[in-house]
């Protein structure tokens, strides 16, 4: 008979897995990281901290893929990574970045993209799925079979940025694996928990009411900014979640993949070319001497050597070196200029016609982002009192960064450089920097230290819905050939409406049709936060309302006919 | 060979009244005090045997916590002790050797992942296969970068070396009568008596942690490198 005995966090990363619990027997239990047994090579099963999210479908060729409890056709983690080097045609990589791409249905079976003829492609829900299913069977045979994961209870990770449709099929993946107490909460949050549970009591010498952190979040895949405001309620502190910036596929891998082709272009000047194994060697190799010359202290330059592929690595191999100045110009000024307050992330004209691809952010550079989310979320503490009044940017006291991409401490120097240049601009003092968190396994340890602040033990950040949700109404015209009937906007759930909570909406005159396909169109808002439920929009500013994934369904005409308008209340509820 | 006064019925009244598992009832207890003492004053052997499990007894971890291969003969359970010898001593012997095989089985098939570790994560074996007298030093410098690296970053992960002395290298060294002979090697004017004054030349590695990954069924650890074909 099992029962729940832990909290659970999960960090379902683009890039890693990773999985933290704390028992809920003893009240004051610290959170501990579990080591992950996976496959990491042929033949070899070993427990790490990390899981890649990478899932790699066996061929007839390959030798049975067996872990201690389970042998599957397939493999998950280390060894599917490395594969994806080898054979790429048979790895599905990134599925988290699929799960929030609204162009595409994310249940079909889409991954992987270029896939060998022989297999079966999954969908991103899937994808996820089977890397939760993965830890579950781990969590199951490290404690003999006696406990299961589906019964503990389960925080999952989600970026602040994902849209109600990409979190819904998160919770999808959780049950299809058998997670029945999930709850989702954003990796920014997450992070900051983290480093409140790593603090203790101490975490009040860093952060006082009135203070607003900014949760900076450079992973592999993606890059995420969160505001979070402290505020005094009654003698006891709360933390509000105020702002949440748009999902921006931009991260450590774009850095790998342009000095990867620095080095291309340099080895082709020199009459050298590179095959697609000596790119992917070259990346790593890349991503190795990036970390090196964009520490404290870089040497001037660091060798780059792309092994052969044979036996024989003397005289096959070819060698190279990046520059300290290479990597500070294409690295620090590609990604990381310093801009003004008023720059904006360029839009590239996008080609007519493309490739089924992921959307990744025309503008590489992360600080314009930064500046353009800081210029937006201006109002962010409007209704919330004590805070100064709004200028014209959001002014964090404080920064948290988490992710692999920020363990860089030139790369965190641009990021302050840039913050307090707008800052002293604007008339507030300077950033600080709370110090001390765990770039890679922070979102874990704080998904399941949540675990334990939901039951009441600990600080808890309030955060609601981080976006207006609307659905859009046809408002009654007459037919005009070659346009569309205006939509309006309805407002039905409003920014930082609760969780658990519902909402009737207003009384308007709406109906919808019965019997026949129809469409509902969804759009939310990050900037709109004075909307109750029942506003009406007649027209949004532009670059205000977003359309999100919209539903299609036909609603059952019973007792009614095929077409026929029904009047109707509407009444929203955030789970 | 059977024991003079360990007779037929003696060893059925035993065996009758030891319950498969769990504690002894008292009449277990009564009845096989009684058959214990008459063992002590005529048998000879078994009074000896008795007496060094008396001994090791104080010894023993709780029946439930120790697996069978932990224990030793004359701490096993109380049926085996009186039942015949020659055939658990045989039976012993056989497991014993079993067991010294699968350590030295084991023993190889670490270090037989250990070189294949060494290889998927740092080129090892390619480059000491390869002969390196023709090439020069720049390109074996080249190599060797990529063989530490990632031969580095295999050990690392896996294990924990440490120096055997703290000192650094070059410094003057006291040694008493006591110092470890396993960890310290001495050399040059190599006699005398204690205490030996002398310089530090090699800090010394220890392994002081060694975690492989667990070797999948099936799996030949001999093959240290698949042979790779592109398609």
């Amino acid at each position: 008979m099992s029962e729940q005995r832990f909290t659970i966090g999960i960090d379902l990363g683009t890039t890693h897995t990773a999985m933290a619990s704390a028992s809920l027997e003893t009240p004051d239990a610290k959170v501990s990281v579990f080591d992950v047994p996976q496959l990491v090579a042929a033949g070899s099963v070993e427990a790490r901290s990390l899981l890649p999210s990478f899932l790699y479908f066996a061929h007839e060729s390959d030798a049975p893929l067996a872990l201690p409890w389970a042998t599957h056709d397939y493999a998950v983690g280390e060894f599917a990574r490395a594969r994806a080097a080898e054979a790429p045609g048979r790895v599905v990589s990134s599925a988290k970045s699929w799960l929030s791409h609204a162009g595409v249905d994310r249940r079909s079976p889409l991954l992987p993209v270029t896939a060998a003829a022989d297999i079966e492609k999954i969908s991103p829900v899937e994808a996820s799925f089977r890397y939760l299913d993965h830890l579950g069977e781990a969590f199951r045979s490290a404690h003999q079979g006696q406990l299961s994961l589906g019964e503990q209870e389960v925080v999952l990770t989600v970026p602040a940025s994902f849209d109600a449709a990409a979190r819904d099929l998160t919770v999808e993946a959780a049950y299809a694996a058998g997670l029945e107490n999930v709850t989702l909460l954003e990796e920014p949050q997450a992070a900051l928990y983290a480093w409140i549970e790593a603090h203790g009591e101490a975490f009040r010498t860093h952060l006082k009411p009135l203070d607003v952190v900014l949760v900076i979040d450079i992973g592999g895949g993606t890059t995420d900014f969160s505001a979070i405001a402290l505020l005094e309620n009654q003698g006891s502190l709360e933390l509000h979640r105020v702002a949440v910036g748009d999902h921006i596929l931009l991260g450590g891998d774009n850095m790998d993949l342009l000095l990867a082709a620095v080095v291309r272009n340099k080895l082709r000047d020199a009459g050298t070319e590179l095959d697609a194994w000596q790119m992917t060697s070259l990346s790593q190799a890349c991503r190795a001497a990036k970390e090196q010359l964009l520490a404290e202290n870089p040497p001037e330059s660091v060798p780059i050597v792309i092994p052969s592929r044979g036996s024989q690595l003397l005289g096959q191999s070819i060698r190279t070196e990046l520059l300290r100045q290479e990597v500070e110009r294409v690295i620090l000024d590609g990604f990381f200029p310093g801009v003004e307050l008023a720059a904006k992330p360029t839009q590239r004209q996008r080609a007519g016609l493309a490739q089924l691809g992921l959307p990744y952010a025309s503008d590489p550079a992360i600080t314009k982002h930064l500046a353009h989310f800081l210029t937006r979320q201006a109002g962010a503490l409007a209704n919330l009192p004590g805070f100064p009044a709004a200028s014209e940017l959001l002014r964090p006291t404080s920064v948290l960064f988490n992710g692999g991409v920020v363990k860089s401490q030139a790369i965190r120097g641009r990021l302050l450089a840039c913050l307090n240049q707008w800052l002293e601009a604007s008339g507030a003092p300077p950033i600080r920097v709370l110090p001390g968190e765990d770039p890679d396994l922070a979102v874990a340890r704080g998904a399941a230290y949540y675990g334990k602040v939901r039951r009441g033990r600990g600080l808890r950040i309030r955060g609601g819905t981080a976006r207006a949700y609307y659905v859009g109404i046809e408002s009654p015209m007459p037919a005009i050939p070659g346009l569309e009937p205006p939509i309006s906007a309805l407002c039905v759930a409003p920014f930082g409406m609760e969780e658990g909570s519902q909402t009737e909406l207003p009384k308007h005159e709406l109906g919808v049709i019965v019997g026949e396909p129809v469409e509902f169109r969804f759009f939310g808002s990050s900037v709109r936060r004075g909307d109750s439920a029942g506003t009406l929009l007649e027209h949004g500013k532009s670059g205000e309302l977003e359309e999100l994934s919209p539903i299609g369904m036909t609603l059952v005409a019973e007792g009614r006919q095929k077409g026929e308008f029904v009047p109707v209340h509407l009444r929203a509820s955030v789970t | 060979m059977t024991y003079p006064f360990a007779g037929p019925k003696l060893r059925a009244v035993t065996e009758s009244t030891h319950s498969s598992a769990g504690p002894l009832s008292f009449l277990e207890r009564f009845l096989f005090a009684w058959q214990c003492l008459f063992r002590i004053w005529f048998d000879g052997e078994f009074a000896l045997r008795l007496k060094g499990a008396a001994r090791g007894f104080e010894a023993l971890p709780s029946p439930d916590a120790s697996s069978p291969s932990d224990r030793d003969e004359p701490v096993e359970s109380d049926d085996t002790a009186v039942e015949s010898q020659e055939p658990s001593k045989e039976a012993e012997s056989v497991r014993q050797e079993a067991e010294a095989q699968r350590a030295r089985e084991a023993a190889r098939v670490g270090a037989l992942q250990l070189l294949g570790l060494l290889q998927r994560e740092g080129r090892f074996v390619d480059f000491v296969q390869q002969e390196i007298a023709k090439f020069s030093d720049a390109e074996i410098g080249a190599a060797a970068r990529v063989v530490h690296a990632g031969c580095r970053k295999a050990l690392l992960n896996h294990a924990r070396v440490e120096p055997a002395r703290p000192e650094n290298e070059g410094a003057r060294l006291t040694l008493d009568a006591d110092f470890d002979r396993g960890r310290l090697k001495l050399t040059g004017n190599v006699g005398g008596k204690p205490p030996y004054q002398g310089t530090l030349r090699h800090r010394g590695w220890i392994v002081s942690d060694l975690a492989l990954p667990i070797l999948v069924e099936g799996y030949d650890a001999r093959v240290v490198a698949a042979a790779e074909v592109e398609l």
